[in-house]
């Protein structure tokens, strides 16, 4: 193990962690509460895009709907408290229910298809969740509801950024922490080990399909805790939140970042919104320079943010063939070592 | 609920078919000959229809205009294939869907800075301003038009790619590309081709529903997505299944928005079907490929291969 300080693709994303970790302080020293929500975003952007990497980074399942489930979280929110409903238990315990089951049967449909069906199927299934809340005309339609009752765990409400975003940054230093937990446990390495070759996992008596679906479910749920604090710090419900744009936009995040990293949702949301930001100051029109941009991200490759810190990563080993000797064996391992743990019953 | 009424919605979802055929027939060659997502397909739509609006404005022809649209939007073809898509098809789908994605950004923008935000108007032309008369029932000229131009170029593109010596090297081609060009095609002509045509045909479809619907900005997000509901419906690479599944999605939507909300009255209260009548009739498409794909996950009319 090389010291963290000759790992930029590691000191990097945890000082950008720490800095994090200052903002509500600092804005509040400086009376800039505006920084408090911005950045707030950015974090609940982070859990997003951490939940969309399960499914895409490490299970190369590219869903194209995810902001499904960014809207059901939000409008589990919305529907509880039109109902009077303001405990903050109750709203995750609905947002997790009721992402993990449409995950689940959205996800067992969506997985006998692979490839451009696999991507436009789950496309659909956004569309549908789209559709039905805008004519839904008695929860606000595609006007959205505003949430009268935040989440309230205990004394904790959300009902001020400031509150959102601490619960935000403990979410994603949690979810970053399993997401790194979860990479090289067995259930990653058959994911992941699946992405490079269905096929051969299958062949060692793994159950693939059984194994993308959980995964699939997992990125859903967390992709929904991410939609009920989104809802909790707009204090809003809308059905933008589940427009096609923006599955595409936390693809982009998860892709700038660093597909299958662990810290590339981070760093991916920190520079997709913060150049989002940065533009708008310059032009209305930031979009003619950011789709260009992204379209220039797709043409250079896609080992993201992470994958150019990791070029200045500790010299002396060869940072670039060590990732790719361990992504290649990750289906050989999967097939191995992992079997056992399929014997004990891992699953 | 009359007849004359039910048949006035029958014609209008052939007409709307129509329009998605023309979208999804250039669409599904390059999803399935070259394997390419292109998202920007519903961009290349509305440049079209921005296109035809500008023409008509200075030239006061519908004729030209749509002349206009086709020629601008196979330049425009062109133009993406050389810039981006040409350096993509090798690449996985996450590219072309990430690479294609911002593209629809950057159009959706450019139109805003280059016609304004505000819709802009392409009017009817004047000799299809009338109404046509069927055995006692009038349907307006202009929707009876599309209908036909969508006929002709199903039965040209049929005839194209099963009849013609160009048409049997892109079935070859979408087998085995290197064993084509081994035999001395040139492929990557024939793919920058084939999507110039795909972005052509788009481009039409977008000056002939310019006059119906309102041009502007995004105005091909929806439509896109209801192209690649058709797509995947009627078997990715397939032109045959592109076009049976648009006139089924056609007139899928266009009665269900129509008769659900009605029907569901029939059948529970009022005010749940109300509710959920209009929310049902606009997930019917999604709902409808959703059931497909589960039961036929190639679709209904794979490609033949």
């Amino acid at each position: 193990m090389t010291p963290l300080i000759s790992r930029p693709s590691a000191w990097v994303p945890l000082l950008a962690l720490l800095l994090l970790a200052t903002v509500p302080f600092v804005a509040q020293a400086t009376d800039q509460q505006f920084y408090v929500a911005f950045f707030a975003r950015i974090i609940i952007y982070a859990i997003a895009a951490c939940a969309l990497n399960i499914a895409l980074g490490y299970g190369g399942l590219v869903s194209f709907g995810h902001s499904l489930f960014l809207g059901l979280g939000g409008y589990a929110v919305g529907l509880a408290s039109f109902y009077g409903v303001g405990n903050g238990w109750v709203h995750l315990a609905l947002t997790l229910g009721v992402c993990g089951l449409v995950a689940l049967v959205t996800g067992a449909i969506s997985l006998r298809t692979t490839g451009i069906a696999f991507i436009m199927i789950t496309l659909a299934f956004a569309q549908m969740g789209y559709f039905l809340f805008v004519s839904l005309k008695h929860y606000g339609g595609d006007d959205g509801m505003p949430i009268a009752q935040t989440s309230r765990f205990g004394p904790l409400d959300l009902s001020s950024a400031t509150n959102v975003y601490v619960v935000a940054f403990v979410v994603l230093v949690l979810s970053i922490w399993w997401l790194a937990r979860l990479r090289v446990a067995p259930f990653g390495m058959v994911i992941r080990g699946a992405k490079q070759n269905a096929r051969r996992v299958n062949a060692a008596g793994i159950p693939v399909l059984r194994y993308q679906l959980l995964a699939y479910v997992m990125s859903g749920m967390l992709c929904g805790v991410a939609g009920l604090l989104l809802a909790n710090l707009n204090a809003f419900a809308s059905p933008s939140t589940l427009a096609w744009a923006v599955s595409g936009e936390l693809i982009v995040i998860v892709v700038i970042g660093g597909l299958g990293t662990v810290f590339g949702p981070l760093m991916g949301a920190l520079v997709f919104l913060g150049l989002e930001e940065i533009l708008k100051g310059f032009t209305d029109h930031w979009m003619v320079i950011f789709g260009p941009l992204i379209v220039i991200v797709a043409l250079l490759g896609k080992r993201g943010i992470i994958g150019l810190l990791q070029r200045f990563d500790s010299r002396g080993k060869l940072p670039a063939k060590i990732t790719t000797t361990t992504t290649t064996t990750a289906a050989a391992v999967a097939a191995t070592g992992v079997a056992t743990g399929v014997a004990k019953g891992a699953l | 609920m009359n007849s004359t009424l039910v048949f006035a919605q029958l014609l209008n979802g052939l007409q709307y078919g129509v329009l998605l055929f023309l979208l999804a027939a250039g669409l599904t060659l390059v999803f399935g000959i070259m394997s390419f997502v292109n998202l920007a397909h519903g961009s290349l739509y509305m440049m079209g229809a921005y296109f035809a609006a500008t023409a008509f404005q200075y030239t006061g022809s519908f004729g030209l205009a749509v002349l206009a649209a086709m020629l601008g939007s196979l330049l425009l073809g062109l133009a993406l294939e050389f810039v981006a898509v040409a350096r993509l098809y090798r690449r996985d789908h996450l590219d072309h869907v990430l690479a294609t994605f911002g593209l629809v950004l950057f159009f959706n923008e450019l139109v805003r800075i280059i016609w304004g935000a505000q819709p802009v108007f392409l009017q009817v032309p004047e000799f299809l301003g009338g109404a046509i008369d069927i055995g006692g029932f009038s349907y307006p000229a202009y929707r009876f038009a599309i209908i036909v131009v969508g006929l002709v170029v199903a039965i040209g593109s049929w005839l194209l790619i099963n009849k013609t010596r160009v048409g049997m090297l892109i079935r070859a081609g979408a087998v085995n590309p290197a064993m084509v060009a081994a035999l001395g095609v040139n492929i990557r002509l024939l793919n920058a081709m084939l999507f110039a045509v795909g972005a052509m045909l788009a481009g039409l479809a977008g000056a002939m529903a310019g006059p119906i619907l309102s041009v502007q900005s995004g105005m091909g997000e929806s439509v896109l997505i209801t192209t690649l509901v058709v797509i995947v419906i009627g078997g990715i690479g397939s032109v045959t299944g592109a076009f049976y599944a648009a006139l089924i999605v056609g007139i899928v939507d266009t009665m269900g928005r129509v008769f659900l909300p009605f029907l569901l009255r029939q059948v529970t209260e009022r005010s749940f079907a109300d509710a959920a009548g209009p929310a049902l009739a606009s997930m019917l498409v999604y709902l409808l490929m959703a059931v497909v794909l589960a039961w036929r996950p190639q679709g209904l009319f794979p490609a033949n291969r």
